[in-house]
């Protein structure tokens, strides 16, 4: 640890207690608590942190306000559907369960001011409060003058009150049109591959001894450092290879503490295996050696239809990667020869494929199913009852309006691979009936 | 079935009790298949619940601790069957887990606000009607739905269990039971409102034990199309895979249409039409059924004999001693008993048809004679399948339901498909035809009610079938240890040793003489023991084939058993809108059944109403259809047909009763989907159907 937290408005023996419970970040809280200042003195207005996702921007501003027992409210925008809920959950936790019921049904930015002068008073605080506002990204999607207002809180409400934003943009996306106060902004840098070592290394599995767990992350961070710096998908990563370490498994106990060399040959191959899935969270269980299990989340990739859903989506997929005008070269008999070059207009040269799915009608869709699939197929209703069950499978969207009568479209929404997979079960060689592939 | 209202009641209870005893079966079935995955998950939830927090290693619960524990429940494109399933759950899960479940389905949580408020309904409001107490708080109806509120609630919930005065009967639940929230159809939510309700909820995860379970239809690689690896990386799934429908409905055919207990069955149309809708449509083991439910009433309904098809021997004879003269003589009706009387002898024909008593007694005799024909037919079945299943290119069908087809539909034994079986049988598959035909017996041991004597052949097959085996075994053994031992093995050692002097000639000219001497010597080679057995083995199932696998149109009285309107059965399950409106609005006699609008070419008479006439007049125009032309043309139509004087003044003039007359058919028709306002041109309207006159 190079700089111990110091700061003259607390407790020094506190300070040391909470800077263990944020390593690599020390350097970030001692700025943050300098910005704060002493319990009683006043704070600056608004105090803006970013930085990446897990780079321990809540674990740090949290863990400094419960453990230095300052008046605070922590709310995340993701909970607040609507304004009064954010305005009712601080006025709870600065106030006590009685003020939140002052506010009236839907209220309004100037009854969370009213009431919140009212109360201030009457719970005189002698310390700073703060307002911690995780997400606020989401705040620009509130109402307008919703931001612009908490920043400068202070002067509206007449109160030693902070208002500490988290988010994982920058300010520069925030500011409004009509501009505003700005806030202090507070940069919260990626853990560097120390800090993460020293991060990991602290959950350490009691079976360890803490040189060969160390050893142990080191060789993880070695393999995955390049692709993965995200703490939280390391941690899984830990937690799923060390079931296949010779501790983890229980099976090699007398491993040397020092032979990180047959450590590595050891866990080698599973890492390799795992590089191939990191972010996919695979399937995760206690009992990974389980044989399917390891297969994971992305291997299941197939899907079994029924017959006719299975033409239908075949269908929706040369309706959406072919031109209309090529319908006829390929589903009528005698076509004549069409060549592909003068045949089509330039914008149609590019690969559809590189484009995207286009729209097409239900009467298109259907024109191309009963000519693919190669018995008669009555008009049924369960035909129809297929389409809309693959729209909720989200193989095919809808597109524009609800109305049956209207016409409507739809989009095919399975790649490539998959539609092969399909094909190849119903015998259709669909690449044959690509224009791309001509 | 108008007639014999006396029985018509009777059938009803017979159908009744027959359909209660398969839906029975049919549920515990479900059941048993869904037991598996169940309890896999049963025993997830409860790990999850109990594990992290005291018993398995506290470092993995620490690693885990802010993870939300998730299980990926794969259960097939067949949606329509997963609700029974979840309810299955729902309620193993209050039996044993914990009393607080919510199920969700993604049509009523549109938005966040309401699933919010979804979830805490079933919740809380589930407890309260569990509580009657009167001291539970009801809860606020304008306070907000939050899992922040939720969480108040649990607390006082556990708080209060905790108390030893209100102890919940269930001693062994945990003290702090997990709140399941099940998702039915993950793929329909909406993603941002998934992605959120996990954000939040991963932010109680330490205060409230959440699981989180989703149901997925297609692949598990939608979880990761519907949530990002932000909100992703915030669970710990875990996957279960359900078994495939398509096993799902062989098992259910095992049990309901595969066996001799249940006397109605389905013919090979019928059947034919029922799987083809589960394979080409809907995959659903729950239409099947309701299919099958369909043609169970029908058959009760309009056969009148079906008096005669019930569950039990007793009941048969009473019903067949109970039949009235006018049953009776259904009987002689029936196509499959006059077969039956004109292979009689002429006294024995003039007994049936005139003594009603003696009609009686040979009526419960075929009876008796056709429950024994179900009773070896479905073992014999079987039997073959077990032998067919596994050859190259499967020609009598992979599934047993397809021979089962096969078999109803002709005398199977007449087929290509049969004869090249059983070529591949005599021929190639010896060591496979060896461990089948073992399984063979016990298949057949297993159904208790196969008679003495056909269990007796079997033994005895099975006796000849070791002794092969052993002659094989012998054979074998011998021909790897010294071919040359062993006098009896002489195919064996024609076999081998052209085969080892091939070695040594290289040329193409010997090589091609050795192989022709190789043919001759096996064409000319006379039958081992084993081929002599293995021969008499296979003729002996052919036999078995042949007497026993007969369609049962050939069986008097089967029609009492079988249902056969196969065209009905489809146009029920199998609807055609399209077709009926077209049916119905170019020859309305076909609905009406008015012989004044019979006409001799099929066109639309002119008394035909609105509608049809509008119809057919748009049928001639191209696009687009010009409104004012087509209502000078139906004036023309509607004045014809009122008898008017085609020179006279009036004819085909529009009044204003014409004029609405034609408004409200065309808006009718609007209505129907054939035709759509347009604003492309004035007074036009755009026609969406193809096609016309």
């Amino acid at each position: 640890m190079t700089a111990s937290l110091q700061h003259p408005g607390y407790d020094p023996e506190r300070l040391l207690c909470v800077a263990e419970k944020m390593p690599c970040r020390v350097s970030q809280a001692g700025t943050l608590l300098s910005l704060m200042g002493e319990p009683a003195q006043y704070s600056y207005p608004s105090i803006f942190l970013y930085g990446h996702r897990s780079t321990g921007k809540s674990h740090v501003i949290n863990t400094l306000l419960m453990d230095l027992e300052l008046p605070h409210a922590t709310v995340s925008c993701v909970e607040c559907v609507s304004v009064g809920l954010m305005f009712e959950r601080v006025l709870l936790a600065l106030f006590g369960p009685d003020t939140s019921t002052l506010l009236p049904r839907s209220p309004s930015l100037s009854d969370f001011v009213r009431i919140y002068r009212q109360q201030a008073p009457l719970s005189p605080a002698n310390q700073t409060r703060y307002i911690v506002i995780e997400k606020a990204e989401l705040l620009r999607d509130m109402d307008s003058n919703l931001l612009p207002v908490l920043v400068r809180l202070q002067e509206l409400v007449d109160d030693n009150v902070t208002v500490i934003l988290l988010s994982e943009i920058v300010w520069d996306r925030f500011r409004p049109n009509t501009g505003c106060f700005e806030p202090l902004i507070l940069y919260f840098p990626d853990y560097s591959k120390g800090d993460l070592q020293q991060i990991l290394s602290q959950d350490i599995h009691p079976s360890y001894s803490p040189e060969l767990y160390s050893a142990f992350i080191n060789i993880l961070l070695g393999v995955f450092y390049s692709v993965c710096r995200d703490l939280r998908e390391l941690r899984h990563l830990v937690r799923t290879q060390h079931a296949q370490t010779p501790a983890g498994s229980g099976s090699d106990t007398n491993l040397k503490e020092s032979d990180t060399h047959k450590l590595w040959r050891n866990i080698e191959p599973h890492l390799k295996k795992a590089m191939q899935t990191v972010y996919l969270r695979d399937v995760s269980s206690e009992c990974s050696d389980v044989v399917f299990l390891s297969s994971g989340l992305s291997a299941h990739a197939h899907v079994e239809l029924p017959y006719y859903s299975k033409f239908l989506l075949i269908a929706a997929y040369l309706a959406s990667y072919n031109p209309a005008r090529t319908d006829r070269r390929f589903f009528l008999k005698h076509h004549g020869k069409i060549k592909k070059t003068n045949f089509l207009k330039k914008h149609e040269k590019t690969s559809n494929h590189l484009l995207g799915p286009k729209p097409f009608p239900l009467d298109r869709l259907l024109a191309i199913f009963y000519s693919v699939v190669d018995s008669r197929v009555a008009p049924s209703a369960s035909v129809f009852s297929q389409i809309s069950s693959l729209v909720t499978l989200q193989l095919l969207t809808q597109l524009g309006h609800d109305d049956q009568l209207d016409a409507p479209k739809y989009k095919c929404a399975v790649a490539l691979d998959f539609i092969r997979a399909i094909s190849r079960t119903v015998n259709f060689d669909i690449v044959k009936y690509l224009y791309d592939f001509l | 079935g108008c007639d014999g209202g006396e029985d018509s009641s009777l059938r009803y209870t017979l159908c009744k009790k027959l359909w209660d005893t398969i839906k029975e079966e049919t549920e515990s079935l479900q059941d048993e298949l869904n037991r598996q995955i169940l309890e896999g998950l049963l025993h997830f939830i409860k790990r999850c619940c109990s594990g992290p927090r005291h018993t398995a290693g506290p470092w993995e619960a620490r690693m885990r601790a802010s993870e939300i524990p998730t299980a990926a429940l794969v259960l097939g494109v067949n949606v329509p069957d997963h609700d029974m399933t979840f309810q299955s759950l729902c309620e193993l899960l209050q039996q044993s887990v914990t009393p607080h479940v919510a199920c969700l389905q993604a049509k009523e949580c549109g938005a966040l606000k309401s699933l919010m408020r979804k979830v805490l309904e079933r919740l809380v409001g589930s407890a309260a009607e569990d509580e009657e107490e009167g001291d539970t708080h009801p809860h606020p109806k304008g306070a907000h739905c939050t899992l922040a509120t939720l969480c108040e609630w649990y607390e006082t919930k556990s708080k209060k269990s905790s108390t030893p005065g209100k102890k919940r009967s269930s001693e062994e639940e945990p003290a702090r039971p997990p709140i399941v929230i099940i998702f039915k159809d993950l793929e329909a939510f909406n993603p941002r409102v998934l992605q959120d309700f996990i954000l939040i909820c991963s932010r109680y995860v330490e205060q409230l034990p959440l699981i989180l379970v989703f149901g997925i239809a297609t692949s598990p690689s939608t979880i990761q199309q519907v949530l990002p690896h932000s909100v992703s990386s915030l669970l710990c799934i875990e996957l279960f895979q359900s078994l495939s429908c398509t096993q799902h409905l062989s098992t259910v055919m095992d049990k309901l249409i595969l066996t001799h207990y249940f006397p109605f069955k389905p013919n090979a149309k019928v059947l034919q039409v029922l799987v083809s809708i589960f394979l080409y449509h809907d995959f659903s083991v729950r239409n099947f059924i309701k299919g099958l439910k369909l043609a169970l009433l029908e058959h009760y309904l309009n056969q009148p004999l079906s008096v005669l098809c019930c569950e039990k021997k007793e009941e048969v004879e009473l019903n067949t001693t109970q039949l009235s003269h006018r049953g009776l003589e259904s009987v002689r009706q029936l196509a499959s008993f006059r077969r039956y009387v004109e292979q009689q002898q002429p006294q024995e024909q003039v007994a049936l048809l005139t003594s009603d008593q003696h009609m009686k007694e040979t009526c419960k005799k075929l009876l008796k004679d056709l429950y024994k024909y179900h009773k070896n037919y479905y073992p014999v079945l079987r039997c073959l399948h077990a032998l067919t299943c596994s050859l190259p290119r499967v020609p009598l069908g992979k599934q047993i339901r397809e021979l089962h087809i096969t078999c109803l539909e002709g005398n199977v034994w007449e087929r290509e498909e049969y004869r090249s079986a059983m070529q591949l049988l005599s021929r190639h598959y010896l060591s496979k035809l060896m461990h089948i035909k073992i399984l063979c017996p016990h298949q057949v041991a297993n159904n208790d009610s196969f008679t003495f004597i056909y269990y007796h052949y079997f033994l005895n097959v099975y006796k000849k079938l070791t002794l092969i085996k052993n002659i094989f075994d012998n054979e074998r053994c011998s021909c790897f240890v010294s071919p040359e031992a062993k006098p009896e093995t002489a195919a064996n050692e024609g076999m081998t040793s052209p085969a080892k002097s091939m070695e040594k000639k290289t040329d193409l000219f010997q090589l091609q003489k050795t192989l022709l001497e190789m043919k001759e010597t096996r064409r000319t080679k006379k039958l081992s023991g084993f081929e002599i057995l293995r021969n008499e083995a296979l003729d002996f199932i052919d036999a078995l084939v042949r007497s026993h696998l007969v369609p049962p149109e050939t069986q008097p009285l089967h029609e009492v058993c079988y249902y056969s309107s196969s065209a009905l059965l489809r146009r029920h399950l199998n609807a055609t809108p399209r077709t009926s409106i077209q049916t119905a609005l170019s020859s309305p006699y076909h609905y009406l059944q008015n012989d004044a609008l019979l006409t001799e070419d099929g066109g639309v008479s002119n008394a035909a109403p609105d509608l049809c006439i509008v119809h057919k007049l748009h049928l001639e125009c191209g696009r687009l259809i010009n409104l004012y032309d087509w209502l000078e043309a139906y004036a023309t139509v509607v004045s014809a047909a009122e008898g008017k004087d085609p020179e006279s003044e009036e004819y085909g003039k529009v009044d204003e009763l014409k004029h609405a007359r034609f408004i409200q058919a065309v808006s009718e028709l609007q209505f129907l989907g054939f035709i759509k306002s347009t604003k492309q041109k004035t007074d036009h309207v755009a026609r969406l159907t193809w096609g016309g006159c």
